[in-house]
């Protein structure tokens, strides 16, 4: 009787403390996430607003599989414990043909339901799929650096360093390369990733349905100053892209990005300041591609032509 | 002329290249005094000999699985320490001045790298080692003195990989080495090469090793032993060696051509010259998935001995199990693609990845649901690998949730790269393999040593890991969805992550708690080993691994088994009638101890060491030196020795098994 009571009081006390430490754990993660940006589950672009349903859709599937297992883990082992002695025990169960075809077939079902979900969204979010708009899209060339990042507007002749001006609601074109070890492009509130590789271009297509500063990051390690490649993009509205890109045009301050300044930009160096350009040299992205085709490759820095100055 | 002399013989090795910040430094100092503590406590107490007879030489898979085991609890507690520098530079965002990017970015590489090839396969070769061979019945593996060079070449790559903390510096490329980032124009010094060799020694003694148990497996198995009378955890180590065969000679051949673009300018992988970076991440992906399963399928094979054996029951759904473990390994090669679905594929490629992902999710929640089911009309005891398994499902099956989520291509753009990878990663792998590899080892320890592990520590241990574990891997999860990539060594304050990075370095900091109280367990339970002493049986277990004596004879078996049915230890100590007879000994063939292996590993190391610093000397001396050993072993005869009948007889009265 007495022992029964000290191992009541025990379980009492076990119980207690679990939970303590459980609202304490809970308590901890709500101080430390409250207020913060969710860019990837709040998202402000069309394409992550897709794809943050699709994570939802996703994860709810799988919690018909998890919410079970954790049910029956839990009331199996409590119901089976050794002490319980009422509980049925048949040591020499090795199985149910029943119970076995029911979860192979629930998964299956599942994983039907998912496969379709999965080849629709694949194909709708294909980041080379230009997004249908009324609007005509913008197009920006990215090229990733050591360790830095150039983005080209070739139709706006105006080249920025470390951040991207976008209007809102229109379709955004990028091709993305490197000139540089392989990084990856991400701006989670507008679109899911990319790779840029050197001698290659790349696609992603985003649209960004707020106006607002949005932060992106390079996403895969190329070397010493990765961690400082941030940059920023500005979700301006129609008319203040339009009047950021011409004044930038015309501006008579702005920097010349010239083939020479480009080599001078490219070489290793962390770099984290935002800078305008004016584009001098239209095919620029092309060239940076074509540097790591010809014979003998990147190790040609000049490889890119001379052009007429200004 | 003396520049000349000197690059001749020291190639690119200098003296500052044994400079070190201050960290590294104390690290190589520890490690190096270790050494030199160990190696004095031998000479003082003359057990050199010893040393040499007992364990380096020796061809006995037991203890070669004692030294496998080894090995990779010291290389836990190395991997452990690294992780709590990069917990510890993140916490702080850097303002500690804790690391710097390059040393920061050598810590992740290597933190990887160890804990994938020196601590999960290690201990995964160490419990094939011990159990294998018993749990079918054999004496002895098939190929012993291969198994004692993989041991050796384990060992030697083990070595090279810990050398930078001493000499030169290790890769900034991350575990798996991307180029063009790894190659020679961006990664110019020894790291890479460091890594590359470090893993392509190591690597060469795992395929052997992978040959090895699948040849055992297939022929040793004892008279009357069918494929389907074989214990799951056989059926996971055939699996895992199977993978092993067909995966490691892919990281052999990539790791093979990144050297060679490294060395002689070739251009496989270089970004120019027609080279293409995306082959090798192919490639390395091409190995790299099956080895995702080759560490988690015996962790599978060791829960489903341990839920058996504690819930005094059959497993629920043998054949179920063995068809979910084959699906696994062959759905396992046709996966790699979806660790880069970022890389431009087109939506057909992607969907197809995508999808084949998910179907692997089927037969593993098949196992799970079958593990949950062992439990159902059993008689179910909470014991310390039990708790394991319970800890183990739990973060099973979140990780296989986030999983699933990274497997639809458009949702992992989002992903990718992101510490939200990093957490599910690490979820499967400490929460699959290591937490199966402590079931493993707490359930086996008595087997070979006579007393159990302490019950109590062992489960403050877990509860620290588990807790500790939520706390290191969940902040990471939300921080992949605020947008945190991996591998930062410092970030914008501004973003509001550092409450988060805190909370994960506090967790790991608990999690070293956990591992402190494992090793307080295991000191404490050698010191008290007298109140902990069992029988051959402690558990009341199921395969025929504890029907031989406690510790197992050199031979283990006197007399083969036979078998006639799963788990034939529970039905033979049902039938209680085994000792009835007097058992009829013969003459027993065991392999003589070989100091060939060691010797393979030492010349595999002088050839590592000689192709990272350019001293092509030492590597024309170390090829040579491994392809005269193996001569030499293949040539001579002899290798094995008889213990006659009344030999076997006579240890076996004098152990009173009879």
């Amino acid at each position: 009787m007495r022992k029964e009571k000290k191992r009541d009081f025990r379980r009492v006390k076990q119980v207690g403390i679990s939970s303590l430490i459980a609202i304490a754990i809970v308590a901890l993660f709500i101080f430390v996430t409250h207020g913060r940006d969710i860019p990837v589950l709040d998202p402000k672009g069309l394409i992550a607003n897709q794809e943050r349903d699709l994570i939802l859709i996703t994860f709810a599937l799988g919690m018909l599989v998890v919410i079970p297992v954790f049910i029956m883990l839990f009331s199996i082992a409590w119901r089976y414990r050794a002490s319980n002695t009422k509980a049925k025990y048949e040591p020499d169960m090795d199985g149910s043909r029943g119970l076995e075809a029911l979860w192979w077939t629930i998964p299956c079902l599942i994983i039907i339901v998912l496969s379709i979900i999965t080849a629709v969204s694949t194909h709708a979010l294909d980041p080379y799929k230009p997004i249908s708009s009324s609007v005509q899209p913008v197009k920006i060339q990215v090229v990733s650096m050591n360790w830095k990042w150039l983005f080209i507007y070739p139709e706006e002749g105006i080249a920025t360093l470390n951040y991207m001006n976008i209007p809102k609601d229109t379709p955004i074109e990028l091709t993305l390369t490197s000139d540089a070890p392989m990084n990856s492009f991400w701006v989670p509130a507008l679109a899911g990733q990319i790779y840029t590789m050197a001698g290659m271009s790349t696609k992603l297509h985003l649209m960004a349905d707020d106006a607002g500063t949005f932060n992106g990051s390079s996403a895969n390690i190329s070397g010493d100053g990765f961690a400082d490649m941030r940059f920023k993009v500005n979700a301006l509205s129609e008319v203040d892209y339009k009047k950021w890109a011409f004044d930038n045009f015309n501006s008579t301050t702005t920097t010349l990005l010239t083939a020479d300044s480009y080599n001078k930009l490219a070489e290793d160096r962390k770099d984290a300041s935002e800078k305008a350009y004016l584009l001098m040299d239209h095919d620029l992205f092309k060239e940076i591609i074509d540097k790591y085709m010809s014979p003998g490759g990147s190790k040609i820095k000049t490889a890119i032509p001379e052009k007429a100055d200004h | 002329m003396f520049q000349n002399i000197q690059e001749l013989v020291f190639g690119r090795l200098t003296i500052e290249d044994f400079i070190h910040e201050p960290i590294m430094a104390g690290a190589g100092i520890a490690m190096v005094g270790g050494l030199l503590l160990a190696m004095g406590a031998l000479t003082f107490f003359k057990k050199w000999k010893w040393l040499w007879k007992n364990w380096i030489t020796t061809l006995d898979p037991k203890k070669i699985g004692v030294m496998y085991i080894l090995v990779s609890v010291i290389m836990l507690l190395r991997g452990l320490a690294d992780a709590m520098l990069l917990r510890a530079q993140q916490a702080t965002n850097g303002s500690a001045e804790l690391l710097s990017s390059d040393h920061f970015q050598q810590i992740f590489s290597a933190h990887g790298s160890i804990m994938i090839f020196f601590v999960a396969m290690g201990i995964i070769f160490g419990i094939f080692n011990l159990i294998i061979p018993s749990q079918i019945g054999a004496r002895d593996v098939a190929f012993p003195f291969l198994n004692s060079v993989s041991f050796w070449l384990f060992a030697a790559g083990m070595i090279l990989i810990n050398a930078p903390l001493v000499v030169g510096e290790f890769s900034t490329a991350g575990w798996l080495a991307y180029p063009p980032l790894s190659g020679i124009e961006y990664s110019p010094g020894v790291g890479v090469d460091y890594w590359i060799w470090s893993l392509q020694i190591a690597g060469i003694g795992s395929l052997l090793s992978g040959i090895n148990f699948f040849v055992t497996i297939l022929k040793m198995r004892a008279p009357g032993m069918k494929m389907m009378q074989m214990p799951i955890f056989t059926w996971s180590a055939l699996s895992s060696t199977f993978l092993i065969m067909f995966a490691f000679p892919i990281l052999t051949a990539t790791l093979g051509l990144l050297s060679l673009d490294r060395l002689i300018d070739t251009n496989f992988f270089t970004s120019d010259g027609g080279g293409n970076p995306m082959m090798y991440v192919n490639l390395i992906w091409a190995w790299g998935h099956p080895e995702v399963y080759i560490l988690v399928l015996p962790a599978f094979g060791i829960f489903s001995e341990v839920v058996a054996t504690f819930s005094r029951k059959k497993l629920f759904g043998y054949t179920s199990m063995v068809v979910a473990l084959i699906a696994i390994t062959f759905l396992s090669f046709t996966v790699w693609l979806h660790h880069f679905f970022t890389m431009g594929s087109g939506a057909a490629v992607n969907t197809f990845f995508g999808i084949m992902t998910m179907i692997i999710a089927i037969p593993t929640g098949v196992k799970v649901f079958n593990w949950i089911f062992t439990m159902y009309r059993g008689r179910v005891t909470f014991t310390t690998p039990m708790l394991w398994f319970m800890g183990f499902i739990v973060t099973f099956t979140i990780g296989g949730l986030t999983g699933v989520l990274m497997s639809v291509p458009p949702a992992d753009f989002q992903f990718h790269n992101s510490l939200f990878l990093v957490a599910h990663f690490h979820t499967m792998i400490v929460g699959g393999v290591l937490f199966g590899a402590f079931a493993g080892f707490t359930y086996w320890f008595p087997k070979f040593t006579g007393f159990t592990l302490n019950e109590r520590l062992g489960k403050y241990a877990f509860w620290n890991w588990i807790i500790g574990f939520l706390l290191a891997f969940v902040p990471l999860y939300i921080l992949g969805f605020m947008g945190a990539v991996r591998r930062l060594d410092h970030y914008d304050a501004s973003m509001g992550w550092q409450g988060l990075f805190i909370v994960a370095g506090v967790g790991v900091a608990i999690i070293c708690v956990g591992v402190g109280f494992q090793v307080l367990q295991i000191v404490y339970s050698i010191i008290k080993r007298k109140e902990n002493r069992v029988g051959t049986d402690p558990w009341g277990a199921r395969t025929l691994e504890w029907s031989t004596a406690t510790p197992p004879a050199e031979y283990v078996f006197a007399t083969i088994p036979e078998v006639t049915s799963r788990d034939q230890f529970w039905e033979d100590k049902k039938k209680k009638h085994s000792a009835v007879f007097k058992p009829k000994y013969e003459d027993i063939w065991l392999p003589k101890n070989s100091g060939a292996g060691p010797m393979i590993g030492v010349f595999a190391l002088a050839f590592g060491v000689g192709i990272i610093w350019y001293m092509w000397w030492l590597v024309i001396i170390g090829l040579i030196g491994v392809i005269l050993t193996i001569i030499i072993r293949l040539t001579s005869d002899e290798t094995e020795e008889k213990l006659t009948a009344a030999q076997v007889a006579k240890h076996e009265l004098k152990r009173g098994t009879v």
